[in-house]
């Protein structure tokens, strides 16, 4: 027998509440802000360093400069030093030194990424925007055009909606489709460095590709002068067969063509913080004089040396992300992905999801959409039979629904294997039979479900193989065929 | 980042019931100012000229944090000649200034905006897009209803 407690003493009980995209056992309460940003970035060193996805471009960077800068070193710098000069291999070093730092820097610093708006900034914009636009426009598929205009400096800037983010984007800012971020300032994404290049590492970009274009011009010429000094000693094919010269001959090749490249970029940027523009806005022509005679940057201070100071020693704002603030543990973090349905709960597998499945995922939304109430009625994906595989299996819940009722899948796969348990909702009048959705009755696409659009019911999707995803893309076209056809 | 100041711990007995947003204002560029016209919502609350004056203070140290000038291009020289290394190790004006508006949004809570039943969201935990004003409400005027 217990015994007895105490007044002052209470029983606990302990409430684990899992939704069911996740066991309670594996459930694991993200610590940082980073562990759920919405971005497509990787984040190291607890996020110390943010990156983009696609970062086997920077590796190659970095072994390109490393291996180089090292066979120099190796090879030409202790000869160079003894026959010319000591200050040879330190000015080489120097040169090495501010490459990298500036690389890195570039790399791993955040570009500028601006915040997605939260809940109720969001809903305070919809509300604005449809204060502006008339709420009767609202019956249309097509939404009406979310601009902003604003005069900067006497001239007209126009301010883009941004779905994603739920924000107008700031002047020059834009978002990056291969971070899926908005970034402040945005100058391009630089897959070289592995990350978009935008107000926060702009300078350190240029200061990079600047030193780096030295670099390569000072190790291009102290090899071919190495080669020189060597052949007139021992004549030019003795020199070759001489082992030191023979590697750096062979990177002055690589040198002499990537020099050319590195020397133009260097020269456009330079072109671009003279006149206090972006790479975007040079590509779009947005100050343009072709555009019209009124058209001049606003942003201009109208002098190069204030532009190029501006741009280089100008205060360097703060990131805007808070990577590493703590996260609340008593609110559900909800990670809004690109197509506007907020997913409470996202497991470690999904937010890890490759790219392709990304993409996959997004441009079958729609066929989905449309396909859902053939799949409902087709009996061969909802019998007791074992699945096959290849073959896609629809919770019993999809199977019983109200006929008439939108059913927009979740923009989450499921990837794991477990069957999920959802109550049964009874059919209406319990009639069977195909119902094609109305254009009323049929959910908007992605950019256009508002925040406060009710989702009666979404899908559950267990993909059991890679083959299954192949198959769910065949029978949402079939659907969609089939539609076509009635 | 600048430290969140929680309404609990100026008044404990208060729930949210709505939120203003002040919007930037871009008329000069891409330097951080707020717009100054006053929100109809705040009618009753707190008065127009010392709202006014918040945003204003609030406009000027953006304004100098983000201000060229001999300073700031000394301090970026010198980061420059490092390889921007030395960030790594000193705090940047704009930093310096941050604390200094986190430490002014606190004292307008605290002396001003909180006993009205508002609360100002420092605009660097919005990403400098807005000024989020929390409109709070009693819990003990309407636990007796």
């Amino acid at each position: 027998m217990p015994p007895p407690m105490k007044q002052c003493e209470y029983s606990q009980i302990t409430t684990q509440t899992s939704s069911p995209m996740e066991s309670p056992k594996k459930k694991r309460i993200p610590r940082r802000k980073w562990e759920v940003f919405p971005g497509r970035n990787r984040f190291y060193c607890d996020g110390r360093i943010m990156m983009a996805r696609q970062t086997g471009v920077f590796y190659l960077t970095m072994v390109l400069i490393v291996v180089t800068s090292g066979l120099f070193f190796a090879f030409d710098c202790p000869y160079l030093a003894v026959n010319i000069t000591p200050a040879i291999p330190v000015i080489a070093a120097i040169l090495f030194f501010f490459v990298m730092g500036t690389l890195l820097r570039t790399s791993f610093s955040d570009p500028g990424v601006l915040p997605r708006a939260t809940q109720d900034e969001a809903t305070d914009l919809e509300r604005q925007i449809d204060v502006t636009n008339g709420s009767g426009s609202a019956g249309g598929y097509r939404s009406p055009p979310r601009t902003k205009e604003v005069t900067i400096n006497g001239q007209m800037v126009k301010l883009k909606y941004c779905f994603t983010c739920k924000i107008f984007r700031p002047p020059r800012a834009s978002h990056c489709s291969l971070c899926d971020n908005c970034v402040e300032r945005f100058d391009h994404h630089c897959p070289w460095v592995g990350n978009c290049v935008g107000k926060r590492n702009y300078r350190y970009f240029y200061m990079f590709i600047l030193s780096l274009s030295f670099l390569t011009v000072f190790i291009f010429a102290f090899v071919i002068t190495h080669v020189i000094l060597r052949s007139q000693m021992t004549g030019f094919l003795n020199a070759l067969k001489d082992s030191p010269a023979r590697y750096p001959l062979l990177f002055s090749v690589v040198c002499f063509f990537s020099v050319w490249s590195i020397l133009g970029l260097s020269g456009f940027h330079t072109y671009l913080i003279s006149s206090n523009q972006t790479t975007n806005e040079d590509i779009k022509g947005s100050w343009s004089s072709k555009r019209g005679k009124d058209n001049y940057n606003p942003y201009s201070y109208g002098n190069i040396f204030t532009n190029c100071c501006a741009a280089l020693c100008g205060p360097l704002p703060p990131s805007l992300v808070d990577r590493r603030g703590v996260l609340q543990p008593d609110l559900p973090q909800s990670v809004a992905p690109s197509n506007g349905i907020t997913t409470y709960g996202a497991t470690h597998s999904q937010s890890n999801m490759c790219d392709q499945d990304q993409c996959i995922q997004s441009t079958k939304f729609v066929l989905q959409a449309a396909a859902t109430p053939l799949l409902q009625s087709e009996p061969s994906l909802t019998s007791e039979e074992p699945t096959l595989p290849g073959k896609m299996t629809i919770s019993p819940a999809c199977t019983t629904l109200g006929l008439g009722q939108p059913t927009p899948p979740s923009s989450t796969l499921n990837l794991t294997a477990d069957p999920v348990v959802m109550d049964a909702m009874p059919l209406k009048d319990g009639r069977e039979g195909h119902h094609f959705l109305t254009p009323d009755e049929a959910p908007s696409p992605p950019g256009m479900l508002t925040p406060g659009t009710p989702i009666s019911h979404s899908h559950t999707m267990h993909i059991l193989n890679a083959v299954a995803q192949d198959s769910m893309h065949e029978d949402s076209v079939r659907g969609l065929v089939k539609l076509s056809s009635v | 980042m600048a430290e969140t100041h929680c309404l609990q711990e100026l008044r404990p007995p208060a729930t949210v019931t709505s939120k203003v947003f002040i919007q930037r204002d871009y008329s000069s560029g891409t330097v951080c100012q707020f717009q100054t016209k006053f929100p109809p919502e705040l009618e009753s609350r707190i008065d127009r000229h010392q709202f006014e004056e918040t945003i204003r203070a609030l406009n000027s140290l953006y304004g100098e944090a983000e201000k060229l000038g001999g300073p700031s291009y000394l301090e970026g020289c010198l980061a420059c000649m490092t390889a921007y290394t030395i960030f790594l190790c000193i705090e940047t004006h704009y930093e310096k200034m941050l604390k200094r508006i986190a430490k002014y949004i606190q004292e307008q809570n605290e002396k001003i905006y909180a006993p009205q039943g508002l609360l100002l969201v420092d605009p660097i935990e919005r990403g400098l897009r807005v000024i989020e004003i929390s409109i709070y409400e009693d819990r003990s005027l309407n636990s007796g209803r």
